[in-house]
């Protein structure tokens, strides 16, 4: 009933706004983008429809990401699911396993005959959510990855300059106290601390989080990050949490007011909230630049991986509609799209040539810093430890992660003691993932 | 005399009740039935490779020490806010109903935190005690505690016990104070006139004949502690920090939407469905004996 209305409202209005345009075929897009954000997916969507007359996209905002793919789960249980839905990187795996509702990218453009040249994606952002011999599974969106962000008030305040960040942790560290020292509430917070601290060290540290290539070579893996490595650096932030060097906001964004209320010196955290801080900063106080390493573990550091949200296909409609979709991902590609987007938001671009376009046009001299999270996820061609991570139950393992973490900051275990419980958690779930899906 | 209602029609009765019937199979057993069925097999997220797997979802769950884990919070927190809210609502009722003047501004006031949805109240003590930006973090912070709900396990366990308290007073007052209302005057007066001081009078008359609203009360409470406090889960802590304030409703619902494992979350429904229903009717078989009307 409400589909016959919403069809018939929509077919009205079409009717009223361009008579020439009847024919068009609907395209369903659930996306996670809220505020700003979904302005911007709106606008992209309309330059699509302008761009031509065949198909139309209808983007709709979902709520949050669980809650963008719940709806699209339920709607394609009922039959109604969305052509594209919007899902989060650790729903990769769990994705990928659907096998009937999902169709995945590189086929929808190959049955539409849709041109599709994978070398001009940015390599960690591709091979992120491609199969090991390269095909691509789902559309890569919004991208981001971590870098480090300091404000530069408490450096100054603390007699650093502050126009240059530290390198490596021992200096970090050492900035951070002096800072602490200088009358500053917190020296150092993590965002997304599962994702920064032990899946991106990782990965810059060329270390592995899991067996068989992260995950990309099977199902049957074991989890591995509880390792030397980061075992001391968990422990060493155990032991700055004393002094406040290191303050902990909570899990995934929480610590956004930590950082940009003013109190943190130092800050990892996705350079997607690059805009935010500046906001409530000012654009001048913000200082950004890559993550530290450790100089014990490498001489110099590997490359990031991302984060963000990736468009998948979902399978059950007719055939000829797949062609739309074929063709707004193609668009969607395209170099002024993925620029726009790119300088609007401040996720990073996905093909090279919407990165070079931006240096051109001289964004990144009016916004120093911005270009940061590509260059750390350009800065060496992938290996097998950092082109990304293929992990079923990701979400609830980086619960999992979250927990043992936080029982490391209230002081209630170590750091060892943690992470080893954390991996054995992780690799339960790691199992009964492998037995669901055999 | 015996009470009963005779229909001349035959199939009236059927069709007086047959609402509330087709509401309870709507809404309860065809949920409930399609729980129990999610809860023997296993399924990707889209509902494909569907295997039936018997009871395996359950030994999993029985094996795991985190599911205990959250079994105890959730127990330490339900007696918590059923004992805290209905001490301290007794406690208001009881002065409301002795207050002469001004007592519509008391009643008032003590019934307005019912307006507030949970989940509401949650970002409301979020904020108060938030760590960076609170009022009453700050004030504490003054007199040398540090509060940090969210890496304290105890402190956050104790914020949500408190919101979960904060947003249940109401209703418990509400009731309590009917009930106080309806104890006749002269039983008091009676007792007073014998000799027996307030504090006497309240615990042998007052209290015993508000026996059967606090037994009410105490299922209501307990099923809020179970199942209603979830908004104020999801908006303070969700479940943090670690896993102490994972309680087994909001651990249903992280690990079946978030974590995409519906037949696990299926299993600790079917589980607290069965708890449930076992609880409330211990309640009314060794309980009720207790309580006079």
């Amino acid at each position: 009933m409400t589909r016959i209305l919403f069809s018939s409202v929509a077919a009205a209005a079409v009717l009223a706004s361009a008579p020439m345009a009847w024919a068009q075929t609907e395209i369903q897009f659930w996306h996670a983008m809220g505020g700003n954000l979904g302005e911007t997916v709106n606008e992209i969507a309309d330059g699509f429809n302008k761009s031509q007359s065949e198909y139309k996209v209808v983007p709709v905002y979902k709520g949050s990401y669980t809650e963008t793919l719940t709806a699209a789960i339920a709607a394609f249980r009922a039959k109604q699911a969305p052509h594209i839905v919007q899902v989060f990187e650790v729903g990769t795996a769990n994705m990928m396993a659907a096998k009937g509702a999902i169709y995945p990218i590189y086929q929808v453009m190959a049955d539409a005959k849709e041109p599709f040249d994978p070398k001009a994606y940015i390599g960690p952002v591709y091979g992120y959510y491609s199969t090991t011999d390269g095909k691509l599974l789902s559309m890569p969106f919004n991208s981001s990855t971590p870098v480090l962000y300091w404000n530069k008030e408490l450096l100054a305040k603390a007699g650093l300059d502050p126009n240059k960040g530290p390198t490596t942790w021992p200096e970090l560290g050492e900035m951070a106290k002096k800072a602490v020292a200088a009358g500053a509430k917190c020296g150092f917070t993590p965002q997304w601390q599962t994702w920064t601290l032990i899946e991106n060290y990782g990965a810059w540290h060329n270390l592995p989080y899991a067996t068989k290539e992260n995950g990309f070579g099977g199902t049957d893996i074991e989890l591995k990050f509880n390792d030397e490595p980061r075992i001391k650096l968990i422990q060493m932030m155990a032991d700055w949490t004393k002094d406040k060097t290191f303050v902990y906001g909570g899990r995934e964004g929480k610590s956004d007011t930590l950082f940009n209320g003013g109190e943190c010196a130092f800050r990892i955290g996705s350079s997607g909230s690059a805009a935010g801080a500046d906001k409530a900063l000012g654009q001048d106080k913000v200082g950004m630049g890559m993550m530290p390493y450790s100089p014990d573990v490498v001489s110099k550091p590997q490359n990031s991986i991302i984060g963000g949200a990736t468009l998948w296909v979902l399978q059950g409609k007719p055939k000829d509609e797949y062609k739309g979709v074929a063709k707004f991902m193609t668009y969607l590609s395209s170099t002024p799209v993925q620029a726009k987007w790119h300088q609007d938001t401040g996720y990073v671009p996905i093909t090279t040539a919407a990165y070079e376009a931006t240096d051109q046009s001289g964004f990144y001299k009016k916004f120093p810093g911005r270009d940061i999270a590509i260059k750390e996820l350009t800065l060496n061609p992938p290996t097998e430890n950092s082109k990304g991570l293929r992990i079923g139950n990701f979400v609830q393992i980086r619960d999992v992660v979250d927990e043992e973490l936080e029982n490391v900051w209230s002081g209630k275990k170590d750091a060892k003691a943690a992470l080893d419980e954390a991996v054995k958690r992780g690799n339960e779930l790691l199992k009964k993932f492998e037995a669901a899906n055999r | 005399m015996e009470k009963r209602v005779t229909f001349n029609e035959r199939w009236l009765p059927y069709l007086l009740v047959a609402p509330q019937i087709v509401i309870t199979v709507v809404f309860f057993f065809w949920p409930s039935g399609e729980a129990i069925w999610q809860s023997v097999v296993t399924e990707d997220a889209f509902g494909g490779n569907t295997k039936f797997v018997w009871f395996d979802n359950f030994s999993h769950l029985l094996g795991d020490p985190n599911y205990f884990a959250s079994v105890r919070v959730t127990l330490v927190f339900s007696a918590l806010v059923a004992s805290l809210g209905l001490a301290v609502s007794l406690l208001l009722a009881v002065m409301a109903d002795r207050v002469i003047r001004g007592a519509q501004v008391y009643k008032t006031i003590l019934v307005w935190p019912y307006a507030v949805a949970p989940a509401v109240a949650g970002v409301l003590w979020g904020f108060l005690f938030n760590p960076s930006v609170g009022v009453v973090a700050w004030l504490l912070a003054k007199i040398s505690i540090d509060f940090n709900y969210v890496m304290n396990g105890n402190q956050a366990l104790l914020l949500v016990v408190f919101a979960a308290v904060w947003s249940q007073v109401s209703y418990n007052f509400l009731f309590f104070l009917a009930g106080l209302q309806s104890i006749p005057k002269s039983l008091i007066e009676a007792a007073a006139i014998d000799g027996a001081g307030p504090g006497r009078r309240f615990w042998d008359i007052v209290f015993p004949l508000l026996s059967p609203t606090g037994f009410f009360l105490l299922v209501i409470n307990i099923i809020y502690a179970f199942f209603g406090t979830f908004g104020i889960i999801g908006s303070l802590t969700q479940g943090g920090p670690g896993q102490a304030t994972n309680i087994l409703v909001w651990k249903v619902y992280n690990d079946g939407f978030r974590g995409q494992d519906l037949g696990g979350s299926s299993a600790q429904s079917v589980i607290l469905m069965i708890v449930v229903i076992a609880l409330t009717f211990v309640q009314f078989r060794f309980i009720e004996r207790r309580v006079h009307y």
